[in-house]
């Protein structure tokens, strides 16, 4: 009997231990992000990201706007997209879609939603912005940015709302037939009144999966540092900045990049925390 | 799933319209994702072969084959799990298990795993590249990449390993309790066995967040595409390799197309034995009851 609760305590301290060291992670990147970017928190102030002239970093010139405006608009753009694209394919798997399409289309929501943003990237590249230079040189843009984006946001609100909608309870769709509503005028009545936070949190959580996506969007964007003009100007967002220059940055210029790193995090750590108390309140 | 019973004819247009519009997008998503899909195939299959499986890469890479890749991603891939399970799955037992669900510990830790779910993965590359490349002094080595790909799949490996091991039903415990086992006995004997689809099905989606994994290794695992020697050699992983031939190596689209196939029939077949273990425990599930 003494043994077995020796053996107990023993098990519980290890496994405190593991789950102590899990979320001290969170911590130690928090810390080494603050650490090196320190460099440059602790010198100039931090209006200097958003009022210096250019981001010429070698010469010490941080502006980041351009690259936040880049962000941004490539993350509103592809949920403008996204969203009604993404509600219309699980509300097609929840009330539309024949039987025997059901089972096909949500297979291939699956599928897509596995796979790498490089692939997506990739394809981009050689068969979207070959097609919009066609259109409007150069290709490379923000307008191919949004689409790659949409595509890879598209599957996460889809399996997001369709769970939402699933989780309506029977009640609510049987009270509206026995009501005599129509199709549409159940799930623009009934169904979306109730699912409504369940949509939302997905859309929010797609959105954060947006700002902070890197490679598909450097590899279509074009890069170049500026506030885009139009759909066609080519745009640099803040995760490219990084992939494209921690390779080669030293002193301040590494700390800028850790910088717009800590920004990166914070602005999705703030959409993640809204998502997670809008999906708290079901059932409204 | 419902006959419609339309009123008035305005509604019954409306319900026409709305159908329309949604059969529209719903084409149109279809048609985008056949057309990537078929674009990957026909791109790659061509170049496909065993010796374009096996051989290393030459010419940075438009000629040879990714075999030097693939022995990169999976040491990457192993140097990762070997971190990251045992410490996901001890933090998933102790919060289902061992501490109350609403315990202030329980929380924190939850709470912190969360956030760490939402963190970009260019980020996690920022912090690799920080702490383990050059604060640890291990340079760009698979061990680096690996180590942090293991703090990216953190999250999910917990969560899935959590949410397995309270699907086991409460009788299982209190039966086990009954009977005088110690919660350790419990839990090996019992609860662990009960949860391992979920456990293995969590792991496999790991495997395949790990395995699509660029921009966190682009600063910590590196670009060589030699095959690696140690775990302290620079490896390419296969998604950094995709990412390298288009971007950087002119004419390097063929053996990029194969290599993107070859990554998503990998990614593809991963989930779906993640699935089949899931539904397969679902099964299991409403037959024992």
């Amino acid at each position: 009997m003494f043994h077995s609760v020796l053996t107990d305590t023993l098990v519980r301290w290890i496994l405190r231990a593991g789950a102590v060291i899990s979320a001290l992670v969170m911590l130690l990147i928090l810390i080494f992000l603050l650490i090196e970017s320190w460099p440059v928190l602790g010198q100039i102030t931090p209006t200097r990201f958003f009022t210096d002239a250019s981001w010429h970093p070698l010469e010490g010139a941080y502006n980041l706007m351009p690259m936040l405006s880049g962000t941004l608009l490539a993350s509103v753009g592809a949920l403008l997209l996204a969203i009604p694209l993404g509600i219309a394919s699980a509300l097609f798997i929840i009330f539309y879609a024949p039987a025997f399409f059901v089972l096909p289309y949500q297979r291939l929501i699956e599928l897509l939603a596995g796979i790498p943003s490089v692939v997506f990237g990739f394809w981009g590249l050689t068969t979207l912005v070959p097609l919009i230079n066609q259109f409007h040189p150069p290709g490379a843009s923000l307008l191919a940015a949004i689409l790659v984006l949409t595509l890879m946001i598209l599957p996460t609100i889809t399996l997001t709302t369709h769970s939402a909608l699933k989780a309506v309870p029977d009640e609510f769709l049987h009270g509206a037939a026995a009501l005599g509503l129509s199709r549409w005028g159940m799930i623009y009545g009934v169904v979306f009144p109730a699912a409504h936070a369940g949509i939302v949190a997905g859309i929010i959580l797609a959105a954060g999966r947006a700002i902070g996506e890197t490679m598909a969007v450097l590899m279509v964007a074009g890069n170049v540092v500026q506030h885009p003009q139009g759909l066609f100007d080519p745009i640099r967002t803040l995760a490219a900045n990084i992939a494209l220059e921690m390779a080669y940055a030293m002193d301040d210029h590494r700390a800028v990049l850790f910088v717009s790193g800590l920004l990166l995090m914070i602005l999705v750590m703030m959409l993640s925390a809204m998502a997670g108390k809008i999906g708290k309140h079901k059932y409204v | 799933m419902f006959d419609v019973f339309a009123i008035n004819r305005w509604q019954y247009y409306r319900e026409l319209l709305v159908q329309l519009i949604i059969y529209i997008l719903v084409l149109l998503v279809s048609a985008v994702f056949i057309w990537l899909l078929f674009d990957l195939t026909r791109g790659g299959l061509a170049h496909l072969s065993w010796e374009f499986l096996t051989e290393s890469p030459r010419d940075a890479g438009r000629a040879g084959g990714i075999g030097s890749i693939l022995v990169s991603t999976l040491l990457i891939l192993l140097v990762a799990l070997f971190v990251a399970v045992p410490l996901a799955w001890t933090t998933a037992a102790l919060l289902s298990e061992f501490v109350p669900t609403t315990s202030q510990f329980g929380m924190t830790v939850r709470f912190s795993l969360q956030v760490l779910a939402g963190v970009p993965s260019i980020v996690f590359g920022l912090f690799g590249n920080a702490f383990f490349s050059i604060y640890l002094g291990l340079g760009f080595s698979i061990l680096s990449g690996g180590l942090t790909l293991a703090c990216m799949l953190l999250p999910i490996l917990v969560s899935t390993a959590e949410a397995g091991l309270r699907a086991v039903p409460q009788s299982y415990r209190l039966s086990a309790a009954a009977l005088g086992l110690s919660r350790t006995a419990t839990l090996f004997q019992l609860l662990l066995p009960a949860a391992a689809p979920t456990l293995a099905a969590g792991l496999l989606l790991g495997i395949g967040r790990a395995v699509a994994e660029t921009a966190a290794l682009l600063f910590t695992s590196g670009y060589v595409d030699r095959m690696p020697g140690s775990l302290l050699d620079s490896g390419r992983a296969l998604a950094l390799h995709i990412f390298d031939l288009s971007m950087n190596v002119p004419g390097g689209d063929t053996p990029a197309y194969a290599s993107a196939l070859v990554l998503v029939v990998l990614l593809l077949s991963i989930n779906i034995m993640a699935m089949k273990l899931a539904y397969g425990l679902q099964r299991k599930r409403i037959m024992s009851v």
